[in-house]
């Protein structure tokens, strides 16, 4: 347990001492509140749909822990790097436990950085309807941190430098955030669309926060979570894998 | 013997590291595997603390085979890799603690032992200090003084004193030799200073292209290739054509190849 314990608590130390990632980090979630939220805003209301910004504040915090979590693989290749993964490796402890402790606190991280963005969407206006509903949505972005730290991690566990690893990850980050219920809502699309949206983990974790964070949820609480959940076992059981399978050298 | 090597090789496609060495280690004993660059002493070192897994051979650590009982063999040894292994993001003192619960020592010992160490390699003045803003010697310092934290049975030292000033490189040897006296600390290290060898260690295995070339004590070795140096009498032993170059390139293509 203390080995788990002490793998995260480096992790929250990393973040805390990278106070300009962290900073850097939350510039794109605030231009797309303010440019999408302020600038659709008025069409949205239009159409009769309500505050746009509300619909799309969910989205952009599962963005960002999205963004945050899978780059918390790029940890593994800088440790790499910089020789501190071989410290690990040789280690007399499971990989299991090296590798559950590592993305709890990457999972940890990216929340943080979720529940940053909902304070400044407090400062654009946004508000909740009774503030307990927090703990809920932190359940809720636990889960999509915790399974995209280990997609990240399961990734950055078969490359060896930093250039293949963001390659990989660019292909996969913008698709997963645009075809994604983030921006949009799940109705009237088109078939083919609708379909790769469902089939997107990320869809859920969106379509989770905002069922807590504004009521307006399409597949019902229970059916996300499930899904959710069934997703984080999923990659926990591929990133164990691929992670066992690196190499210390 | 605290370690013991039968016909151990490793491949990596069709270059051959380490050829079909052999070789035992006397517990209580201080051993230099001393070649040129790319004559397979990092390999050799690496397959014997779990980091690689030998293409053939047999390794016994403290009784364990690495390759299968990996737990219990890195629990015997403590290793300083050739490129530093602290975090530089961590201060001292968090990467010595890092490295306390990694290797499972006791809590109650832990801080006294991690303030001990740190003040031998004299960093306890900046314990509280992030390593980024070390130097290269007070990283290896540091690397040092990890890899003795939990009193390993064993310590190998992949080139531990590359790059150091003479003050720093006598002061680290001056602890190491200590602790080899004081707790019968087995050192296993690496090197391609001739007079490194020649001073710290009890034997010497000369290894080139893999292949062990010669086993013995420093005025073995001497009588051996029949010189009163050691840089002679190594000269004498692997020939004196440079060949580092050719095998540094094999290792580069070898590090392309395996990506």
């Amino acid at each position: 347990m203390e080995v788990i314990y002490i793998l995260w608590l480096r992790q929250i130390k990393r973040y805390q001492r990278s106070k300009a990632r962290v900073i850097g980090s939350l510039g794109q979630p605030l231009l797309f509140m303010v440019a999408f939220g302020f600038g659709f805003g008025p069409i949205y209301q239009k159409a009769g749909e309500g505050n746009y910004l509300e619909f799309l504040v969910p989205g952009v915090i599962a963005m960002t822990i999205l963004f945050s979590s899978i780059f918390a693989g790029l940890d593994i290749i800088w440790d790499r790097q910089f020789g501190f993964l071989k410290e690990m490796l040789v280690a007399p402890v499971s990989r299991l436990k090296i590798m559950f402790g590592r993305c709890l606190g990457g999972a940890t991280t990216a929340v943080f950085q979720g529940l940053i963005v909902l304070l400044l969407s407090f400062i654009l206006g946004f508000r909740l309807a009774n503030y307990w509903l927090i703990i809920p949505a932190i359940v809720v972005m636990l889960l999509i941190a915790f399974a995209f730290t280990l997609l990240g991690t399961g990734i950055a566990s078969m490359m060896k430098d930093i250039q293949g690893f963001q390659l990989i990850v660019n292909f996969l980050v913008m698709p997963l955030v645009f075809l994604s219920s983030a921006f949009f809502s799940l109705k009237d699309l088109p078939g083919i669309i609708m379909l790769i949206m469902k089939a997107n983990p990320l869809s859920y974790g969106v379509d989770a926060l905002r069922g807590i964070l504004i009521g307006l949820n399409t597949f019902g609480l229970l059916y996300d979570f499930t899904i959710l959940l069934s997703v984080v076992i999923i990659f926990l059981i591929a990133a164990s894998y691929f992670f066992s399978k690196i190499e210390a050298d | 013997m605290i370690i013991n090597v039968e016909n151990l090789t490793k491949k990596f496609g069709n270059f051959i590291a380490v050829d079909n060495i052999s070789f035992s280690v006397v517990e209580g004993e201080i051993l230099a595997f001393l070649g040129p660059n790319g004559a397979g002493k990092s390999t050799t070192i690496k397959m014997l603390t779990t980091v690689l897994k030998p293409t053939s051979g047999r390794i016994e650590i403290n009784g364990y085979n690495p390759v299968i009982k990996k737990d219990k063999a890195r629990h015997s040894f403590g290793i300083v890799f050739q490129d530093s292994s602290v975090d530089d993001e961590l201060t001292a003192y968090e990467n010595m603690m890092m490295h306390a619960v990694l290797y499972g020592l006791p809590r109650e010992t832990r801080q006294k032992k991690i303030k001990d160490l740190l003040e031998f390699v004299e960093l306890l003045d900046r314990k509280n200090e992030v390593v980024k803003k070390f130097s290269g010697g007070m990283k290896r310092r540091l690397d040092i003084a990890k890899g003795l934290l939990h009193r390993p049975k064993i310590l190998f030292l992949d080139e531990p004193t590359q790059g150091l000033d003479p003050q720093t490189r006598n002061h680290i040897w001056e602890y190491i030799r200590k602790t080899n006296q004081e707790e019968k600390m087995t050192v296993f290290f690496t090197t391609h200073y001739i007079e490194e060898a020649e001073k710290s260690a009890d034997r010497v295995v000369i290894i080139d292209q893999g292949k062990i070339i010669a086993i013995g004590t420093p005025s073995e070795l001497k009588a051996q290739a029949g010189k009163d140096n050691l840089e002679e009498a190594f000269i004498e032993l692997t020939g004196s054509v440079i060949r580092e170059e050719k095998a540094d390139l094999n290792r580069d293509v070898m590090k392309r190849f395996r990506r």
